[in-house]
């Protein structure tokens, strides 16, 4: 077999958000590909576990002016400068880590000791803390995904952009003989789920990968990109009031975004 | 009943009021050792943290008492480094608080984690570019520092004494005291900066962000400095407390006007730092960040201007002008005054840099959202208090802490 090196990924989203209709189907497929555990009543928002959330914007003006977005927000992966992510650097435990090898920001959960330093550093609230330990109804526990430990009370969790899928698309194509991944071959299940077509997936680095150009669109941006999290997952909107919900605009700050070196 | 065991030539209550009081604190005590088992037992549903708030009201009780524990490493830096001799007079108590508030420290951490039987991961798998990792060590360091400060102590009681070798032992530590106080004073420096540095290098969140020097933001200097400055402040007001209850002078007046200078100057000093740390986050580093001053101040029920203006004006500057002048410090009254306040202020900035920024909402369509402790939280940071004021009857009725109160004190036969 020719040996040779993979290049290094940068695995990423976007996400056209005049495509997303708030539905909730990346929702629901995350948590049933990922074991995400739920309670029994889930109206605290507050302490209930979504890799995924979808949040409402509205441009709070009234009808007829009156517009709605919906804006699925997993974890960013972000990259910071070098790999240092919010969350990554302050892990006292190394139990989160950047790869550089796929820009995936990991979580070992049976190395977290649930301090809660990342969940504070994260300023997406993509991290989750298990309350409680997992509770599944009868008979589920045999429909879990067999391929994604469930996790106990006591750690945090996040989005890990189904890095057991990009694990098993690996072992498959070096089984084959290959080295690099095509494109289809590693999707994440929100990215599949999604009826309306608005999550694309797939290395950023890469020419042949439909993300590759659709984070140039003039209309795409990021998340609290002038604080330096450096995150990998792009929003596209031609709507303006979306595309600035996504930061905090001063004035005088509005256009260039002033944005920081970091660590 | 346990004359046997009270130094010589000290007065104390008798044992049947000495039992009554520490078993009244003692139902404290117990309250919130039920409270910490079921935080252990049932994990930490029992609190009202959530989501947004992974650090609360322990995590704010920890900053506190380490900040208000540096009157040990501050006043034995004073003492043995400086050679301000007269220190020695209140260098034990200084000692004893220190001890229970990094021991209570060290406690609550090990609540509030969510696996407390990982905690050696922290040292195991220790992260170096993480803020908490040097807590972590510096801290664990420090308490056997203190553990080492406190043992003479112990060994000094009448009975143990009369051991040739914990005589022996006792002596020889005392001698070396001094190294052992460079070692602490060392290792505060860094893990009293490295809890500023905690809040400091959150470059998510602008409300914690501050510039620095290396890899140190501004924070880490001013939770040093604070600490240094408020913490022999809290020993003061301990001191003054426990004469109150004692209704014993402890510390001569001029012992306890001496720290309370050096206390004064370094709040001063400390809170020109705040004022020009604030402005310049408020200036340059929040708006980069896409944020005004007002921003973090507004739209919410709790966190308002008032806050800047308790803790750098009324918590800051007021006590630091008490206590720099001389009337200030010599009337009882104002001297006491200020190191309430002193010890508030700390406090309130500890709170704030951990529950505020937990608060402030940072992408724009986030909301505020506010946190109340559940008893469980309370209890469990009640529990300490409850173990520092046991700690602190125990050795005070057993232990010689205060060399000047035969002195002050005598007994007429
Ligand atoms: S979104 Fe949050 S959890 Fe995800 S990499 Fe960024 S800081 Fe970490
Ligand atoms: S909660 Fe876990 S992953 Fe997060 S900082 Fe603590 S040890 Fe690391």
């Amino acid at each position: 077999m020719k040996k040779e090196h993979s290049k290094a990924k940068k695995y990423g989203m976007v996400i056209d958000l005049d495509k997303c209709t708030g539905c909730g189907a990346c929702m629901v497929a995350c948590m049933a590909e990922n074991n995400v555990p739920f309670k029994k009543d889930e109206s605290n928002k507050l302490d209930s576990i979504t890799w995924l959330r979808v949040f409402k914007l509205t441009n709070g003006k009234s009808f007829p002016d009156a517009d709605t977005c919906y804006l699925p927000r997993p974890c960013m992966h972000c990259e910071g400068e070098h790999g240092h992510a919010p969350c990554v650097s302050v892990c006292p435990a190394t139990a989160t880590d950047y790869s550089h090898e796929t820009g995936i920001v990991s979580q070992i959960y049976t190395r977290c000791f649930g301090c809660r330093y990342c969940m504070a550093a994260c300023p997406y609230h993509a991290r989750y803390f298990n309350w409680w330990d997992p509770v599944w109804p009868e008979g589920m526990e045999k429909l879990l995904n067999p391929n994604v430990s469930v996790r106990m009370r006591g750690v945090v969790e996040k989005c890990s952009f189904c890095f057991h899928r990009y694990q098993a698309a690996k072992e498959k194509a070096y089984y084959e003989g290959r080295q690099e991944l095509e494109e289809d071959e590693y999707q994440t299940a929100c990215t599949q789920a999604c009826p309306a077509g608005a999550i694309t997936f797939g290395d950023l680095n890469n020419p042949k990968h439909a993300v590759y150009e659709l984070k140039k669109d003039k209309n795409a941006f990021r998340l609290l990109e002038r604080l330096g999290t450096n995150p990998k997952v792009y929003y596209i909107s031609t709507r303006k009031w979306v595309r600035q919900a996504g930061d905090n605009y001063l004035e005088g700050y509005e256009t260039e975004g002033k944005v920081k070196k970091h660590r | 009943m346990d004359s046997a065991l009270i130094p010589k030539g000290v007065r104390r209550c008798s044992i049947g009021q000495f039992a009554l009081f520490v078993g009244v604190v003692g139902v404290v005590l117990l309250w919130g050792v039920f409270a910490m088992l079921l935080c252990w037992i049932k994990g930490l549903n029992q609190t009202n943290m959530n989501d947004y708030y992974g650090f609360a009201l322990w995590i704010w009780a920890d900053l506190a008492v380490i900040a208000l524990g540096g009157g040990a490493f501050f006043t034995g830096f004073l003492r043995y480094i400086i050679g301000k001799d007269e220190l020695k007079n209140i260098i034990n108590y200084a000692v004893l608080i220190g001890f229970i508030c990094y021991s209570s420290a060290l406690l609550i951490l090990a609540i509030d984690i969510g696996q407390p039987l990982r905690g050696w991961f922290i040292f195991w798998h220790a992260n170096v570019h993480s803020m908490l990792t040097e807590v972590a060590f510096c801290l664990s360091c420090y308490f056997g520092v203190l553990t080492i400060e406190y043992l003479p102590l112990i060994l000094e009681n009448r009975q143990l004494d009369k051991v040739p070798f914990f005589h022996n032992l006792s002596h020889n530590l005392h001698e070396v005291m001094a190294v052992f106080a460079a070692t602490g004073a060392f290792l505060s420096f860094f893990h009293q900066g490295s809890l500023g540095g905690v809040a400091g290098v959150l470059f998510g969140r602008p409300f914690a962000y501050r510039e620095g020097i290396f890899i140190w933001p501004w924070t880490f200097f001013l939770f040093t400095w604070s600490a240094a400055a408020c913490g022999p402040c809290f020993t003061i007001m301990i001191t003054r407390l426990t004469e109150k209850i004692t209704r014993k002078t402890l510390v001569k007046q001029n012992v306890v006007e001496l720290l309370a200078k050096i206390s004064g100057w370094m709040l001063l000093t400390y809170t020109i730092a705040k004022i020009i740390d604030t402005w310049y986050w408020a200036a340059v580093s929040a708006p980069a960040g896409g944020f005004w001053l007002m921003d973090f101040y507004s739209n919410n029920p709790l966190y308002g201007p008032w806050i800047l203006i308790t803790e750098v004006l009324i918590c800051g500057a007021l006590p630091a002008c008490i206590l720099i002048t001389k009337s200030g410090r010599k009337n009882p009254f104002t001297l006491m005054i200020a190191a309430v306040l002193a010890v508030i202020g700390v406090s309130l900035n500890r709170w704030v840099m951990v529950l505020q920024v937990m608060a402030v909402p940072v992408m724009s369509f986030d909301k505020w959202v506010m946190y109340s402790p559940s008893w469980q939280e309370v209890a469990t940071t009640i529990l300490p208090v409850a173990y520092g004021v046991i700690l602190i009857a125990i050795s005070h009725r057993y232990l010689p802490i205060f060399p000047q109160e035969r002195e002050l004190n005598p007994i007429e036969n």
